[in-house]
């Protein structure tokens, strides 16, 4: 893997939610580096804090205190306007449960983004990349939970994003359609060279990243670089 | 708040949690009662009033004038049977002199009644005492023009009566139930300044008209079940010999009659809007609702997870919907009571009441809360039954992913006409053609109540410059004292700052096709096109008076049923009272009272009586004015002078103290229900799709381009309901004009380009003005409880 200057710095980024007298510290002094093109796998139990940090990230969320830069853009300074741009130019999101529009079809979709991007591919070209040339018609509700994953995915990076942000996104699947969806993931993370970061709870999915994070308690618990990746044919849960 | 159950804290909460919306369903709600509760309060009020008073003051049944009868006859009367009691008196004509008044007023004498308790028509005192039955000064003055005057006991003014001119002394200032709508001569308005009804003593008239031992006048009532037409007939064969000029029941009593037609008006406004407001302010709380209750069906299931069953879930949400109904009962009943009674007061000033009954019909109130209950009821019930009774696992699910379409085949897509958002807003709408066609509908029916509340607009506008600018183009009208013979137009003529003179005269007759007849007074104008009072045709082109026969305005024509070329049957009312039957040689345009004309010539054949006139119709140099009026007090043979510009004042003010009070009212509670209306829609729209437009947004949407889709759907459905909303109003405006036409008034149906522009404003205000408040609550959209939750 190429060794070239990191996409994400995070430094001491921490998180702190209020609800009236309630205080929960979601994230605790956080400091992470991605780098172009690193597949990401980001691994901690329900209420570790790993969707706040990839929200904040992903310019979803703001931070409490910390630094997080993007390239050479500070998201924690960012203005709503800003983070915006941000989300609209360089990154794709993948959620759970799709959150696909009802009313559009896939190639709709995915055009629904392509409109607005800055350097767009052909939605199909997206779509292809997927595997859905031959479903590009159909509407989500015509789709399965897979297929309706791999237009998301499809929707993500057709605007040929930097990152690519996927938190649980085989949570809602069946391993074989989950495996489906981690191919397309692993594709797109090789051909069009996005830094992809995976959020799980499903420890079979490790193997396929170059680098998985845990985290626990609000803060990375341990790293480690695979040494050797496996395709995601070859993992099961 | 522990002895409340889990629901009810969490309907309170509810409550709060949607307060603006349930405000605004409320407030709708509200003013649907109340157009209902302050129409029918301010009608039921004033014909209560009315009824009362007529039965304190011993209003008479039935009226007749005279020339000059012996009071003796009042025996004779009396002995008719099925007559209760009668009045003889004596009533005329005369013109006032007042301090500070440059033209001419003009007054009604009349001999004061006695103060017994069987005396006609009794004076009502506001202030002072009746006046010395041995006073020929004294005169008590009606309510209406000593206010107009400043008068008050102790003042003092002038009358010419038959050409003297006499000091007066006000001792009183009284009501009278015959002029409770104190409509002067000549005039379209009451017009207190220039009309007063002065009460005398009888010694004091008798001397000054030479009517000693004789009356001019006479009211007569009526025994319960006696029959008005007989006893009318007997009146007429006793007095005729007399000069009578044919007795007449209240339905012609010109007081009784136009308040019959105020209050007619005041019910059709009362009867059509009210209902519509109602059946609208129900229809668009139960889309509402059904929406709002249609969102909650998460909550729902969850509901029935932990044991609810559904009856008590479906209890739950008609009590919340029951909460904002009566929440906008309570505003309605209390706007609509405190309306009605504002209202009431209003006429009953302009009318003279002297006391004013307010109505409180609970039925009134019972059935505007029973109609908006319902509506809020099925509104809910709609919505729940459709997920009280599923399972819960199913209840807590979303409902089944929905089926979208391409429309045309797809060729729209293809055109590419507008972006992604674009077909999202489009598909949204056709996915439920009956939801957007109830949201455009709703949306028209706002616009609608706007364009017939304010139906009097362009409608008066034309009526004023049909009656006033191009029938009745003089400037003064100069009655005289008794018909004159045709000499007398050229002394008029000559007056000083007389421009142009026409004369006409005034027959009062009996106009009849079968069984269906109306007294009238037959008008004549010189033969050929006059130029000051014109008689228009339908075509509106000024027609010419006939050779033969008479010209019916459009009004009395349908009432008799005749058309062009028709006989109808005339009865003279005065004179030897001869019958004869003429053709109808044309309908004209008339909307105020029913008219008769006929060519000066005819109507010399028709009476049998040549070259008389009743007055005649000037054009008058406005620099000269002072010198024309001070020369018609000094003419002898002046009866009365109607003014056209201050008549047309007058009618204008009036119009705008009544019609335009009401309707501004009912254009107030209208732009409520507009703004409701669209608020609501906004709201609903922002809850059924605020998934969506997060989901946009973490996709890097700005917050404006999210907005911009929701607009889009909220403008689409706006827009569309303008036209449809105009097409509704024009006929509910038609709807409140059939009602507020009377035998006295017919309002031409005029619904300007302005009302039109006016209403739709008032609902895009509401739209734009919604779109703002709700622009909040599209920043504020979760980015990230969309990213955790299935839809």
């Amino acid at each position: 893997m190429l060794q070239t200057d990191p996409v994400f710095r995070v430094r001491d980024l921490s998180k702190t939610y209020r609800t009236g007298a309630v205080e929960v510290q979601a994230l605790r002094g956080v400091n992470f580096q991605a780098r172009a093109g690193e597949f990401v796998v980001i691994l901690g139990p329900s209420g570790s804090g790993k969707s706040t940090f990839l929200n904040i990230i992903g310019g979803l969320d703001s931070a409490t205190s910390g630094d997080v830069w993007f390239m050479d853009h500070d998201l924690t300074r960012a203005g709503d306007a800003a983070l915006t741009r941000y989300r609209r130019d360089h990154v794709g999101f993948v959620f759970q449960f799709y959150n696909l529009v009802p009313s559009l079809t896939a190639r709709e979709n995915v055009r629904l983004v392509t409109e607005i991007a800055r350097r767009p591919m052909k939605p199909e070209e997206a779509l292809a990349m997927v595997g859905l040339s031959d479903r590009m018609d159909h509407f989500p509700a015509e789709l399965s939970g897979g297929e309706q994953q791999r237009v998301a995915i499809a929707r993500a990076i057709a605007k040929n994003p930097e990152v690519l942000l996927c938190d649980e996104p085989t949570g809602a699947l069946d391993s074989h359609t989950g495996i489906k969806v981690l191919e397309a993931l692993t594709n797109v993370n090789a051909v069009i060279g996005a830094t992809t970061l995976v959020i799980t709870h499903n420890a079979a999915i490790q193997d396929i990243a170059h680098r998985v994070v845990r985290f626990a308690n609000g803060t990375i618990m341990s790293e480690e670089v695979n040494a050797t990746r496996k395709a995601p044919a070859e993992v099961s849960w | 708040m522990s002895a409340l159950s889990p629901l009810r804290l969490k309907l309170l909460r509810d409550l709060r949690r949607l307060w603006a919306q349930a405000l605004a369903i409320a407030l709708v709600m509200g003013a649907g009662v109340a157009t209902l509760v302050l129409g029918v309060g301010a009608y039921a009020s004033l014909d209560q009033t009315r009824a009362a008073y007529y039965t304190d003051s011993r209003f008479a049944d039935v009226f007749a004038d005279v020339t000059r009868a012996p009071r003796t006859l009042a025996s004779r009367i009396a002995a008719i049977d099925g007559v209760l009691a009668v009045e003889t008196r004596i009533a005329r004509l005369a013109l006032t002199r007042i301090e500070g008044m440059e033209e001419p007023g003009n007054a009604m004498l009349i001999s004061a009644p006695g103060e017994g308790a069987g005396a006609l028509n009794q004076l009502y005192l506001r202030s002072g005492r009746l006046p010395d039955p041995q006073s020929p000064r004294e005169a008590v003055i009606s309510e209406g023009f000593a206010k107009a005057h400043g008068f008050e006991p102790g003042a003092r003014f002038t009358v010419l009566m038959n050409g003297q001119s006499r000091d007066l002394l006000v001792t009183g200032v009284a009501l009278s139930p015959e002029y409770i709508y104190a409509l002067g001569p000549g005039d379209a308005m009451p017009d207190e300044r220039r009309f007063g009804i002065i009460w005398m003593s009888q010694k004091a008239l008798a001397s000054a008209f030479d009517l000693e031992g004789a009356f001019s006048s006479v009211s007569v009532k009526l025994a319960p079940g006696a029959s008005q037409a007989a006893v009318i007939a007997e009146i007429d064969r006793l007095l005729a010999p007399y000069g009578g000029t044919g007795a007449y029941g209240r339905k012609d009593q010109l007081s009784h009659a136009f308040l019959d037609a105020e209050l007619q008006q005041l019910r059709g406004m009362s009867q059509v809007l009210p209902p519509i407001f109602l059946v609208v302010a129900a229809f668009l709380v139960n889309m509402t609702l059904s929406r709002l209750v249609a969102l909650e069906r998460e909550q729902i299931g969850l509901l029935k997870a932990i044991g609810y069953g559904p009856w008590a879930i479906a209890g739950h949400y008609v009590e919340f919907v029951l909460a904002i109904a009566v929440i906008g009962i309570a505003i309605g009943f209390g706007a609509g009571t405190w309306l009605g009674m504002e209202l009431a007061q209003l006429y009953a000033r302009f009318f003279h009441f002297p006391y004013l009954i307010f109505s409180r019909d609970p039925s009134v109130y019972a059935i505007a809360a029973l109609i908006t209950l319902g509506a809020a009821v099925a509104g809910a019930a709609n919505a729940v039954r459709s997920v009280a009774w599923l399972p819960p696992a199913v209840a807590m699910q979303p409902p089944a992913p929905l089926r979208y379409r391409r429309f045309m085949g797809g060729l729209f897509e293809a055109a590419h006409l507008v972006g992604q958002s674009g077909v999202m807003v489009a598909r949204h709408l056709l996915r439920w053609p009956l939801r957007t066609a109830s949201s455009i509908l709703g949306a028209a029916l706002a616009v609608a109540v706007l364009v017939g509340s304010q139906w009097s607009e362009g409608s008066m506008d034309r009526m004023i410059d049909v009656v006033f600018f191009r029938t009745a183009r003089q400037d003064a009208t100069l009655t005289f004292a008794q018909e004159q013979r045709m000499p007398a137009l050229y002394d008029s003529a000559r007056l000083p700052g007389v421009l142009a003179a026409e004369p006409f005269r005034m027959v009062g007759v009996r106009i009849s096709n079968g069984p269906i007849s109306r007294r009238v007074a037959l008008q004549g104008l010189p033969e050929g096109v006059t130029e000051l009072s014109r008689v228009l045709g339908t075509d509106e082109a000024p027609m010419t008076m006939p050779e033969d026969g008479v010209i019916l305005s459009e009004a009395l024509a349908q009432i008799l049923g005749v058309r062009t070329g028709d006989l109808v049957d005339i009865t003279l009312l005065d004179g030897d009272q001869r019958s004869f039957a003429t053709p109808v040689s044309g309908i004209s345009l008339g909307y105020l009272g029913l008219g008769a004309y006929a060519g000066l010539p005819a109507l010399d054949r028709m009476t049998g009586r040549p070259g008389r006139i009743s007055g005649v119709n000037l054009a008058l140099d406005p620099a000269q004015e002072a010198a024309f009026y001070a020369a018609v007090r000094a003419t002898p043979m002046t009866g009365f002078l109607a003014l056209n510009r201050l008549s047309v004042e007058k009618f204008r003010t009036t119009l705008a103290e009544n019609v335009t009070i009401m309707t501004t009212v009912y254009t107030v509670l209208g732009a409520i229900i507009a703004i409701g209306v669209v608020y609501n829609f906004a709201r609903i729209v922002l809850s059924e799709q605020g998934r969506e437009l997060a989901s946009l947004r973490v996709l890097g949407f700005t917050r404006g381009e999210v907005a911009r889709i929701l607009y889009a759907e909220i403008a689409v459905v706006v827009l569309i309901a303008q036209p449809l909303g105009w097409l509704i109003g024009w006929g509910f405006a038609n709807a409140v004009l059939a009602a507020f036409s009377s035998e006295l008034y017919r309002v031409p149906l005029i619904v300007t380009p302005w009302v039109y522009a006016k209403s739709s404003l008032v609902a895009l205000a509401a739209a734009i003005g919604s779109a703002a408040l709700i622009r909040g609550r599209i920043n504020r959209l979760d980015m990230i409880e969309v990213l955790k939750t299935r839809e």
